[in-house]
């Protein structure tokens, strides 16, 4: 596989088609940052593959250049999986939404999670179903009306950090559509991990749930109500930075620095590798408005994947079988003269 | 006093019958394996319930394992026994039935006690009686469970593992009977225990002495003498199940084409053995995920190929079900996979170890859109072997999703295997995207196959998108176009059609001057064959067409019709090869259709076609 060898710009990672979202849906600003990290990834486009399932965002493959498999409703992470068991030199990404993802594919999500599988999930997460224009999906907000919920929806969300972490996950990252910075960082942290790695990626959908991740989103409190998580740093947000997180008993407590005689050494440090993952999905979980929600990388920890497994332990047993061949296979039975 | 005689037999049917966890299953394999070691031609059918271990002693918990062998050709594993082993009243009471007049049934009189004749549902203190067992039928009392406690007397084993070990009593007894040195299953049961020395002297002890139990017996038993064969081609031969040589078969294809063997898949019986098979083979490279679920079984299959592996996914009829859409994704991204599909009894659930031919039509037809696919069928287990390979080598050089269906008879039965050498089989070509051809597009054919180019990560030059979405003719990029989806529709059914020029034509066997064909196909073969073969020496005229390759059907399938004043087609299901015949070679068809979870038996063909000869 060659890496570094030659220096890729987004433009290498651009295909011929054109980009066919609807203006201002949030899916652009994703790709981009996408493209722009597989280019510094330095990957060649010949060995990404991109894998999807159905839905908007399962239109991404078809506008990077390389590799791309367009596949069936749900089915991306499995699809994945075979196509990253079968070269595990390829360098993987799948794209998925919170309906293919967590919906019809629910079970492939938490298998392919379970197994560790070296993937790098995109999980674009709108609250809706844009494509079938307008139906709630398993992280609408309850209550919430849409066209298949017309009296509000009476269903409870998935959170798909629960899922991630319920399942063993290794990696799970967080990244809002207009937050270019910390969505760079994060894609990239998420394309170096080896292993299966969930990034859910919050999108407006501006046709069907406008405004869903305006909460966050709004240029001028977005850091008031983000907190951007990275490995041994102090857990400090605000548009002043003047705010932290502190342990109070088992829960987490937002501080004001300098209030109270708390100074920057009162903060929680970032450990996104503890292989306990408590205070991690403590993080992943908070809500507002009393607490930031979480973007970047939350948990990265190590872990044999998958598809390194397959291939160890068929080096194991090739060092060990005395069946090399086919013809070997054949000698190996009962057998006689007839 | 002994009054032994022997009894020369061209062929012999036996069946050993007992409580599922009464080693049945065993005892027939190593039964079958020595006999063919001793050069006869065997097929064997094991018939087990569902439940891993129903209550002991009812009739529910029956396990059974049949084999036919003989000097003569041998297609199937018989109709009625010659010899019945009963291990309990339960067994006696479901087999009985299937005992030929004239035959013997040797029983476990230990096991013939009041309470476990209750159990298999007896009202009476003589089942034999109740049973209504023919006067011709010589039974044998043997004491298994005792002889076999006092055989291992002084093994340092407890009480439940010496009573378990009365299956090699009744092997030692039956070949005895048949005139069967031990030697032979000795050594099989040293290559079976060669880790557990305990378990093998004591399984030797009690085989040894159930042989000499049968020459002590002071009884008149006929014993019998079954010649060597000598209609198989001189080679070298084991006994082989389906679903292993369906396994091997894909694995030889893999070797041939030179490309990595992928499975996923997920437990179903009665498929899953060949999932086990496969994954044992990590020496042989082949990369097996058990996957979530049988859609995923598919999908990471065809994730597989889409990277270049030569995919397979295995399963039974609910679990096709299950993968169709992929199959329709298969056949829109035009890549190759195999699709083995185990058939049992159904819809549902159905009867989930007995055999059916009815997922043909959901095979041909049960996805959404235009979506052609090649189906083949195997016939023996043996051919298996066969028709597995082929199916991967028209899925890799045609670029399309085959159907391969073989079934419980022949996936769980065995039959004779001439071994072969990986360099005598078929080339396998696939139909790669060449050096020079770089920058092609998806949609990129061979003009005349019409098979799609086949480009695959990793390799610089050949970036592409594909997907489920149709695709323009010519660009490869996703279309909506009127013409276009025709022309895409049209492209992909001649590309399946075109195969028919690459599959072996029908053969005619039998009478071929006959008025009336027998019409079958896949597993059913022996049975068809056999009742044919046996009107034919009684001088009635008939033939018999045998189909493998069902889509697309052999260039001269209306040809060999056309010639037959009448034309039956017989088939375990309600008439679903008929239907597509119908559909393509138009004419009248009678039918003969059995839906039992049972293979044909020889009998009940013969005599329905003798009715309409």
């Amino acid at each position: 596989m060659e890496t570094k060898t030659i220096q890729y710009t987004l433009k290498d990672f651009k295909s011929d088609q054109a980009v066919r979202w609807c203006p201002g849906c949030g899916d652009y600003a994703v790709l981009n940052t996408m493209q722009k990290v597989m280019a510094e990834l330095g990957v060649a486009p010949h060995n990404t593959a991109v894998i999807s399932g159905i839905g908007c965002s399962s239109r991404l493959p078809y506008y990077v250049s390389g590799y791309g498999f367009h596949s069936i409703h749900g089915r991306g992470a499995a699809v994945a999986t075979g196509v990253k068991v079968a070269n595990p030199a390829l360098t993987v990404w799948q794209i998925t939404g919170d309906g293919d993802c967590l919906a019809i594919g629910g079970n492939h999500f938490i298998h392919s999670v379970r197994r560790n599988i070296d993937i790098n999930v995109l999980l674009f997460n709108n609250q809706i179903y844009g494509l079938t224009k307008g139906q709630y999906s398993p992280t609408t907000k309850k209550g919430y009306v849409t066209k298949s919920s017309p009296f509000g929806t009476i269903e409870r969300p998935f959170r798909p950090a629960e899922l991630t972490f319920g399942a063993g996950g290794t990696f799970f990252g967080r990244v809002l559509d207009v937050d270019l910075k910390s969505s760079h960082m994060t894609m990239m942290a998420a394309a170096q991990h080896k292993g299966t790695s969930i990034v859910e990626t919050l999108v407006n959908c501006v046709i069907f749930n406008d405004g869903a991740h305006n909460w966050l989103s709004e240029k001028a409190t977005r850091y008031d109500r983000v907190i951007i998580l990275e490995h041994g740093k102090p857990m400090i947000f605000g548009a002043n930075n003047d705010k932290g997180l502190v342990l109070d008993g088992f829960n987490l407590k937002v501080v004001t620095i300098g209030e109270n005689g708390i100074t920057e050494n009162d903060i929680l440090v970032h450990d996104a590798k503890c292989q306990d993952s408590t205070l991690q999905l403590k993080l992943a979980l908070m809500e507002g408005p009393d607490f930031p929600v979480a973007l970047g990388v939350i948990r990265n920890v190590e872990a044999e994947s998958y598809d390194e497994a397959v291939v160890n332990q068929i080096h194991e047993i090739q060092a060990k079988s005395k069946i090399k061949t086919f013809d070997d296979l054949i000698d190996s039975c009962e057998q006689w003269e007839m | 006093m002994s009054s032994t005689k022997t009894t020369e037999m061209e062929n012999v049917v036996v069946r050993f019958s007992g409580d599922s966890g009464d080693g049945m299953q065993l005892t027939g394999t190593l039964f079958s394996n020595l006999s063919a070691i001793l050069g006869n031609e065997i097929s064997t059918f094991p018939d087990f319930p569902s439940e891993i271990r129903a209550p002991q002693g009812t009739l529910g918990g029956v396990s059974g394992f049949q084999v036919h062998l003989g000097a003569g050709k041998i297609y199937t594993p018989g109709d009625d026994a010659d010899v019945l082993v009963a291990m309990n009243p339960a067994a006696l009471k479901v087999n009985a039935k299937g005992v030929k007049k004239g035959g013997v049934i040797i029983f476990d009189e230990d096991s013939f006690r009041k309470s476990d004749m209750e159990k298999a549902g007896f009202k009476t203190e003589n089942p034999f009686e109740e049973l209504n067992i023919s006067e011709t039928i010589q039974l044998i009392p043997a004491p298994l469970s005792s002889m076999t406690q006092s055989s291992l007397e002084g093994f340092e084993m407890d009480a439940k593992s010496i009573l378990r070990s009365k299956n090699m009593f009744a092997l030692g007894l039956i070949c005895w009977l048949f005139n069967r040195p031990v030697d032979q299953a000795v050594h099989f049961l040293e290559n079976k225990f060669s880790k557990k020395k305990s378990i093998l002297e004591a399984n030797i002890k009690v085989l040894t002495d159930g042989f000499n139990y049968g020459g002590n017996l002071h009884l008149s038993v006929n014993t019998y003498k079954i010649e060597k064969s000598h209609d198989v081609p001189k080679g070298k031969y084991t006994s082989i199940n389906g679903n292993k040589a369906t396994a091997w078969g894909l694995i030889a294809a893999s070797k041939k084409a030179g490309l990595e063997l992928f499975l996923g898949s997920y437990p179903i019986t009665p498929a899953t053995d060949i999932m086990q098979e496969l994954a044992l083979r990590k020496d042989l490279g082949v990369k097996v995920i058990q996957a979530e679920d049988e859609i995923a079984g598919i999908t990471t299959a065809l994730g597989a190929s889409f990277a270049g592996a030569l995919a397979a996914t295995s399963t039974s009829g609910p679990g096709l079900a299950l993968k169709s859409e992929a199959i329709g994704l298969a056949v829109m991204a035009e890549l190759p996979i195999v699709i083995v599909d185990v058939m049992r009894g159904g819809p549902s659930t159905g009867l989930p170890t007995k055999t059916e031919q009815t997922d043909l039509l959901q095979a041909l037809y049960g996805r959404n859109g235009e979506s052609p696919a090649v189906v083949i069928a195997a016939s023996t287990p043996a051919d298996c072997f066969h028709y597995a390979f082929m199916a991967s080598k028209i899925a890799l050089e045609h670029m399309t999703p085959v159907i391969l269906l073989t079934d419980a008879f022949i996936g769980n039965g065995t039959s004779l295997w001439k071994l072969p050498k990986l360099a005598e089989l078929p080339e396998i070509k696939p139909n790669f995207a060449q050096p020079g051809m770089e920058g092609l597009n998806v949609t990129a054919r061979n003009e005349e196959t019409k098979a799609r180019y086949w480009s695959v990560p990793g390799i610089e030059g050949f970036n592409h998108r594909n997907g489920g979405l149709e695709k323009d003719y010519n660009s490869g990029s996703i279309s909506t176009d009127a013409a276009n989806h025709q022309k895409m529709v049209d492209t992909r059914q001649a590309k399946v059609d075109y195969i028919s020029n690459v599959i072996p034509e029908l053969v005619v066997e039998g009478d071929a001057s006959a008025d009336l064909l027998v019409i079958g196909w896949g597993t059913t073969h022996g049975h068809l064959m056999t009742a044919v073969n046996s009107l034919n020496k009684k001088g009635k005229k008939v033939a018999l067409a045998h189909f493998n390759y069902i889509n697309p059907l052999p260039k001269n399938t209306e040809e060999v019709i056309k010639k037959f004043k009448k034309v039956i087609v017989c088939e375990l299901n309600n008439g679903q090869f008929a239907t597509y015949l119908r559909s393509k070679v138009p004419g009248e068809y009678l039918q003969y259709n059995k839906v039992q979870g049972q293979p044909f038996t020889v009998s009940e063909i013969e005599s329905h076609l003798e009715t309409i000869l």
